[in-house]
């Protein structure tokens, strides 16, 4: 068995006086890619976050290659840290940036690589992910959604992160563009080698990329197992949310 | 039982916790701006925005005050017939009091308020997450050269404060009170020490500090979307308002004595 690349042990977070987060544990291998389903507000995005230092979990570590981030100083975290990539749920592209700057952003102001060179190598990120690059000098602003989430796609996996984390990939895109991101992310995964968790609502998204399933549900992940597994997992949270029924074990929040 | 002094309790901690919140963001936004990587493209673009772009905005203020100055001090001098020293009291109160003060609260509204917006949408929005997860310190990307530039910025500004409002004293004095335009002049520089301007460019580095500390500050902070850069932008403005007055009377006060 290989050793876990990312590792979350009994993750806590409280937000606005409630548990959002109540022991979450999840690991992933390289080259493995978990998908985090579960509804809406359970924390999904926070438990990314937590795994980032975006925010700072109450309780519980965060392993990468078995050493745990949260309690190393800021300097030695921010070196490992290097090694995860994010696509934000909301594309969160610099918009006073263009997008080829916002793509090469790293290599620019954080590995200090050349313009010229950094430029090349954000337009190549841009074929990767079926951009064109006639949209390498306008603003993010002047993008369609779909597009600003091919750039922030491009942006994640530009230095070849070991670690990547994509917020709801496939939300607020047509079917085609949302198979290609899928696609992309397959991709990602296999050729750059590097443990993937994503995060989404969306099944056949999560169905297409997933090597694993893990469900999110009141703080907890109450199930896990292949994706193959996903539609006999014997589980009635996880048998309520693949089928979408609005009445069973998980209430809607109206 | 309601004990009356509960709210009165959490009241002072809540204001002690947040310029202790303050002191902290203050004391991690200078540090960045001395540890490597520095951000000099950053930096320029910001002075362009602080320093560059605010001049005709403080050239209009400095040159009405300067005039008005003049006039009034004119109509005071003349109850002690002492209408001579018109030169010497503009260019005191210009140098060491209304540049600085007055190009610090123009910056106050125009740069405090900008960067706390800017940076309060880019909270936001997920931006400075984004930022972190790309291997960028948002402070020393977003908050250091904006505080760098408008600490260096604004004394360069004053001094054009300075002169242009020291002008509209002599344009008024010369072409309205019929002074003789040479001895105006020279009754200004000989009046003027040194240690007027210094007092006048400490103030305004100061100044230059407090804006974009604060507005940064608010920016950093702010959360619950537009609602929150709004409220952002506004505690930006009249916190550093305040906080210039109330400073510009303690750097006054530690020179005279
Ligand atoms: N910065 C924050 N401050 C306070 N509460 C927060 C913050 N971020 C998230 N929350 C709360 O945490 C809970 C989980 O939020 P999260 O964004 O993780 O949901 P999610 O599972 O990603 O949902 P969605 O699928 O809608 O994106 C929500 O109730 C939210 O209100
Ligand atoms: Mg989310």
């Amino acid at each position: 068995m290989t050793l876990p690349k990312l590792q979350l042990v009994g993750i806590k977070k409280r937000l606005r006086g409630r548990q959002v987060l109540d022991g979450v544990d999840i690991d992933v291998a390289p080259g493995k890619s978990l998908v985090i389903i579960g509804g809406s507000g359970v924390g999904k995005s926070v438990t990314l976050k937590c795994a980032l230092g975006i925010m700072k979990p109450d309780a519980g570590e965060v392993l990468v290659d078995g050493a745990d981030v949260t309690r190393m100083p800021r300097e030695i975290r921010a070196r490992v840290m290097r090694k995860f990539g994010m696509l934000f749920q909301g594309g969160a592209l610099f918009d006073s940036l263009t997008v080829w700057e916002n793509i090469a952003f790293r290599l620019l102001y954080a590995d200090n690589v050349n313009r010229t060179e950094a430029r090349e190598r954000a337009i190549e990120a841009m074929r990767k992910v079926r951009l064109t690059p006639d949209f390498a000098d306008v603003r993010p602003v002047e993008l369609s959604g779909g597009m600003q989430k091919r750039a922030g796609l491009a942006r994640a996996i530009i230095a070849k992160p070991d670690i990547l984390f994509f917020d709801e990939p496939t939300t607020g895109l047509d079917p085609i563009t949302a198979d290609a991101i899928n696609d992309l992310i397959i991709d990602m995964v296999k050729e750059l080698g590097c443990a993937a968790v994503s995060i989404t609502h969306d099944m056949a998204s999560a169905r297409k990329i997933a090597d694993e399933i893990a469900m999110l549900y009141a703080g907890r992940i109450v199930w896990r197992g292949p994706a193959s597994t996903i539609d006999s997992s014997g589980n009635a949270y996880v048998d309520q949310f693949v089928a979408g029924r609005a009445d069973g074990p998980i209430q809607a929040v109206v | 039982m309601i004990n009356p002094f509960a709210p009165v309790g959490r009241v002072v901690i809540g204001v002690l916790a947040e310029i202790g919140r303050f002191a902290a963001f203050v004391g991690r936004a200078a540090a960045s701006c001395f540890a490597p990587p520095i951000f000099f493209g950053q930096f320029w673009r910001q002075c362009a925005q602080v320093g560059y772009f605010s001049l005709p905005v403080i050239g209009l203020t400095a040159v009405f005050i300067g005039a008005a100055l003049a006039l009034n001090i004119y109509v005071g001098g003349a109850r002690f017939n002492a209408e001579q020293f018109v030169p010497n009291i503009v260019v005191l109160g210009i140098t060491r009091e209304l540049g600085p003060v007055l190009a610090g609260l123009m910056l106050a509204g125009r740069v405090s308020a900008g960067i706390a917006a800017e940076i309060g949408t880019m909270r936001v929005t997920e931006q400075i997450d984004a930022m972190a997860t790309l291997s960028t310190d948002p402070f020393r990307f977003l908050v250091a050269p904006r505080v760098l530039a408008a600490t260096l910025c604004l004394p360069l500004l004053v001094v054009a404060a300075d002169i242009i409002g020291v002008m509209g004293g002599y344009l008024v004095a010369v072409n309205s009170l019929h002074f003789n335009g040479v001895i105006y002049l020279r009754n200004t520089f000989q009046f003027l020490e040194s240690q007027d301007v210094i007092l006048g460019l400490t103030k305004a580095a100061v100044f230059g500090f407090i804006i974009a500390t604060v507005g940064s500050y608010q920016g950093y902070n702010s959360q619950g979307g537009a609602l929150g850069v709004g409220r952002a932008t506004t505690n930006a403005v009249v916190g550093s308002i305040v906080l210039i007055l109330a400073v510009n009377y303690l750097i006054t006060a530690f020179f005279v004595e």
